[in-house]
């Protein structure tokens, strides 16, 4: 019942949205109706035009999302495990990761042209940092008693990190990678959007320019679902692998 | 650990920064990369001096902070003030915030397109897109703030029989001042992002223009400098925002650690 009434206001404003176009008969270059957005989006759906950019874009998403998580979280776990090393990287790491992965654009652009592996990189620069950072702190938050554990019943390091500190820290590691894969995602279209010609941030902007106001907004509302089912799903898989995680957390 | 050997711990980081400007130095130096990507420290910046002598530098660093900061001001009224709110009022929370949390996972430069077609290729085009962009971190932040006001502040409120404005503004408020802050850094952190997109595109002036442009004349030197400036920026800004968060909750018991 609550999430149904969650629901109420966005469908009377599509509502308001398509009586207000009747009423007044919209045949604007900037705004569509309800139902021509609706027709517009069958249309690119039905012609492949939406799935094929919609590919392009994850692809560069998880492509950058591997690179740059995957090096966060190796980092992570070197400056997590050896203290002194993270000390050291310290100010290089806090001079480097304020600058807006966007600003990294130009650079990218000049290396590689357009293309996924500008794109990629982009994306890569903008997770890692977040993920870097997120896993160095897991690994900080790891009970001392289950280091403890791993000393009395002599355990090696190789053994020490994947039998006590990965399982440890892996519900963190998880939203970390929750965390980055949104990031991924928003970078994605942005880079699309500023400078690189494929995609569906490059297709939203070409019908805004091109006047075609049905297509803009039924792929800003597929841009939209796509940000919003990601979360959903994560968020889901998160509850269900890490269920006592919250818990487990007070107690600490 | 003492005083002396955190002070110690931050030299032999600096150091390390340094080694790495000089070993940036070193490979600009060797060729290995290509002169036209990789431009030494030294290059970069000479271009940054350039810039300042000509009085550049900080026109363009002003537009950028300048857009970034009146995007940053507006998301701040409206998402504290409207999150306070639908915060405040439970049949609110019901009937608004799941529309908020559908629109939220929406890649704020996805309406730049929608902003340039109402606006055209303007600086207003720019401040809605930083203001749109910015404003989510703290209307989520400050509802969730005020809707966690611990039920005993709630009961005292009643008991001293305050009106609505002063709960809000005796009671609601400074308990929600940890989130509402911690939503303005995370919104200043967008902001600046999102300027940096909305010059990129439009090409009107600032930092974010300038540096595309570079990249198109292939003028490495010119984008590691603006690159530099805008890290610049953000490092001072989050740094300024910390202090003001630290200052502004003095009040609170620290955190656990």
């Amino acid at each position: 019942m609550k999430a149904l009434k969650g629901f109420a206001l966005p469908i009377l404003l599509l509502i308001l949205w398509q009586v207000s176009a009747l009423a007044v008969g919209i045949h604007s270059d900037t705004l569509a109706a309800p139902v021509e957005i609706a027709a517009a989006f069958a249309a690119g759906i039905s012609n492949g035009s939406i799935l094929r950019a919609t590919v392009m874009t994850l692809t560069a998403a998880a492509g950058g999302l591997a690179v740059g998580a995957g090096l966060g979280v190796a980092a992570g776990f070197l400056f997590g495990l050896l203290p002194p090393l993270s000390r050291l990287a310290r100010i290089t790491v806090e001079v480097l990761r304020p600058v807006p992965a966007v600003a990294i654009l130009p650079i990218a652009l000049l290396v590689f042209g357009f293309g996924y592996p500008m794109e990629i990189s982009i994306i890569a620069f903008a997770c890692f940092f977040p993920v870097l950072l997120l896993t160095e702190s897991a690994i900080r938050q790891i009970s001392p008693r289950l280091m403890e554990v791993a000393r009395v019943m002599r355990l090696t390091s190789v053994q020490r990190t994947f039998k006590i500190v990965f399982p440890a820290v892996l519900p963190r590691l998880f939203v970390a990678m929750r965390l980055a894969a949104g990031v991924a995602l928003i970078v994605s279209v942005t880079v699309e959007i500023a400078a690189n010609p494929q995609g569906l941030g490059y297709n939203l902007m070409l019908a805004g320019q091109s006047l075609r106001p049905a297509d803009m907004f039924a792929i800003l509302f597929w841009i939209g679902l796509i940000g919003w089912t990601l979360n959903w799903a994560l968020m889901r898989t998160e509850r269900k692998l890490f269920p006592f995680h919250s818990l487990r957390r007070g107690e600490e | 650990m003492t005083s002396r050997a955190n002070l110690a711990w931050l030299l032999a980081s600096l150091l390390v920064t340094i080694a790495v400007v000089f070993f940036w130095q070193w490979i600009a130096n060797t060729g290995y990369v290509s002169r036209v990507f990789l431009p030494g420290p030294d290059r970069a910046f000479a271009a940054l001096m350039r810039d300042y002598n000509s009085g550049k530098l900080f026109t363009e660093m002003g537009e950028t902070v300048l857009r970034m900061v009146v995007g940053w001001l507006v998301a701040s009224i409206v998402g504290i003030a409207l999150g306070a709110a639908i915060g405040i009022s439970p049949l609110a929370r019901t009937w608004i915030a799941p529309t908020l949390e559908l629109i939220r996972p929406l890649p704020a430069s996805a309406i730049a397109p929608v902003a340039i077609v109402f606006l055209g290729m303007t600086d207003n085009m720019i401040l809605l897109l930083v203001a749109f962009g910015s404003v989510w971190p703290m209307l989520l932040t400050t509802i969730h703030g005020f809707s966690n006001v611990h039920p005993r502040l709630d009961e005292v409120a009643r008991v001293m029989r305050l009106n609505t404005f002063e709960r809000v503004y005796k009671i609601a408020l400074p308990a929600a001042m940890p989130d509402i802050l911690g939503g303005l850094r995370l919104g200043l952190t967008i902001a600046l992002i999102l300027a940096v997109v909305g010059e990129m595109i439009t090409v009107q002036g600032g930092l974010g223009s300038r540096i595309l442009l570079a990249a198109r004349a292939f003028r490495a030197p010119d984008i590691f400098a603006g690159v530099i400036m805008l890290g610049l920026i953000g490092l001072v800004t989050n740094v300024a925002l910390t202090a003001l968060e630290r200052r502004l909750l003095r009040w609170q018991p620290a955190p656990a650690h």
